[in-house]
């Protein structure tokens, strides 16, 4: 009996298209991620439901858990001009260069006091080490000067008062406490800032609530 | 592809004696460089956080308002919402005075207060517009953490009530020394 002959395969896959494919993936997944800006201070913030993405362009108020306040600005942000106005309006007397290194440092997180000392230091100084925008209470409110220079720096500006609010972002610790978050709603309310926002994580809204029946009605709906 | 082609030309004949040069694979085997990739993938995958901060909107009231231009509200419709220390909420219905203090003064917790918060939505009648009465007044005292505030602020817009019939002011002592008696009372510390 004649058997016919199976001619032996090679079990050897070309693996060159897989190859191609996980690398096609690869350079896709690195060059579609946006790098998050590094934190300076690492701040847990509390989740809530709302669905609006906090805007890129924004100066965020940052409350840690220690009660600490430290302010970032985006490079679009008139980092220079909001310094320069603080500069002036509480005479601390820092020359151009000196308000020009400030403005390139990530965070501002020292007394206004502090300020010039800071500019002058040669070494690095992280935000971690930085005691904070002293902010304690609303005699001794610093922030306030702060938000004064922002307010100010974008007076004669394009800028309604409405973009700005949207603008000013406070992301809190979920343990800092309810004084420490009255402290920078003081110091907002008092130039004028009545809304601002929160930044938080996003998360569901429970099966079953309110909010789950209106998103279930319209789903494409808008809510705030 | 990862193959090149090593035969010399068209089987061209050496004269004898000239070793025929042994023909060596070019082919390399791709399956670490594979491993390696997908291994990549997934470490960028994990590595990366999908979830995009969100925004809160907040709409702080005017301090310095008058006393004739400050909002009149319903006693009926109002419920005060205060946050103690250890995630304890306590609320009530009205106005607060001496002698309805305790009957009115209730704990709750963050659990509990989102059905307390519907109840009262729903008790309240439809003005003219719509339940144009009703208001949430959050208090917190000092040991209140950040956390605590976004939450109560957060089931507000879980039970949709629409923003301005919500707002958030300062404690007073009466509701102080209301907290302390029943955190004393229930030993929270």
């Amino acid at each position: 009996m004649g058997r016919a002959k199976i001619p032996r395969k090679s079990t050897n896959i070309d693996m060159t298209a897989m190859c191609d494919v996980a690398f096609l993936l690869l350079s896709f997944f690195i060059l579609a991620t946006k790098q998050k800006p590094p934190e300076a201070v690492t701040v847990a913030a509390p989740s809530s439901v709302s669905t609006k993405a906090a805007p890129e362009k924004s100066i965020l108020i940052t409350l840690t858990k220690e009660g600490k306040t430290f302010l970032m600005m985006g490079d679009d942000i008139k980092k220079k001009d909001i310094i320069a106005a603080v500069n002036t309006a509480k005479s601390l007397g820092l020359s151009d260069a000196e308000v020009t290194k400030i403005s390139k440092m990530p965070v501002i997180g020292v007394s206004l006091g502090q300020l010039k000392p800071l500019a002058n230091r040669a070494d690095e100084f992280s935000a971690a080490q930085m005691p904070g925008i002293p902010a304690k209470d609303s005699t001794n409110n610093e922030l306030v000067d702060w938000i004064r220079g922002i307010t100010t720096a974008y007076a004669g500006s394009e800028l309604s008062l409405n973009d700005l609010q949207q603008m000013i972002l406070l992301k809190g610790d979920g343990d800092a406490l309810y004084p420490d978050f009255k402290n920078v709603k003081y110091a907002l309310k008092k130039n004028g800032l009545y809304k601002f926002r929160i930044v938080t994580n996003s998360e569901n809204a429970p099966v079953g609530s309110e909010l789950y029946k209106l998103n279930r009605e319209n789903p494409a709906g808008k809510k705030e | 592809m990862a193959e090149m082609d090593t035969s010399s030309g068209g089987g061209h004949k050496k004269g004898p004696g000239v070793k025929k040069p042994k023909k060596l694979s070019t082919r390399v085997d791709l399956t670490p460089m594979v491993d390696l990739g997908f291994l990549l993938i997934t470490f960028f995958v994990f590595t990366t956080t999908m979830s995009k901060p969100t925004a809160m909107n907040m709409n702080e009231p005017k301090d310095d308002a008058k006393e004739e231009e400050m909002m009149k509200v319903k006693e009926s419709a109002v419920m005060t919402i205060l946050i103690g220390k250890g995630d304890q909420v306590y609320y009530y219905n009205g106005i607060l005075t001496g002698d309805n203090a305790t009957a009115i003064f209730k704990s709750s917790n963050f659990k509990d207060i989102r059905q307390i918060i519907l109840d009262k939505r729903n008790s309240v009648p439809d003005g003219d517009k719509s339940k144009s009465d009703l208001m949430y007044i959050i208090k917190a005292t000092k040991e209140a953490k950040f956390k605590n505030i976004i939450d109560i602020l957060d089931e507000m817009q879980i039970n949709a009530i629409p923003p301005g019939h919500y707002a958030e002011v300062d404690i007073n002592d009466a509701e102080l020394s209301l907290i302390k008696q029943t955190e004393d009372a229930n030993g929270i510390k």
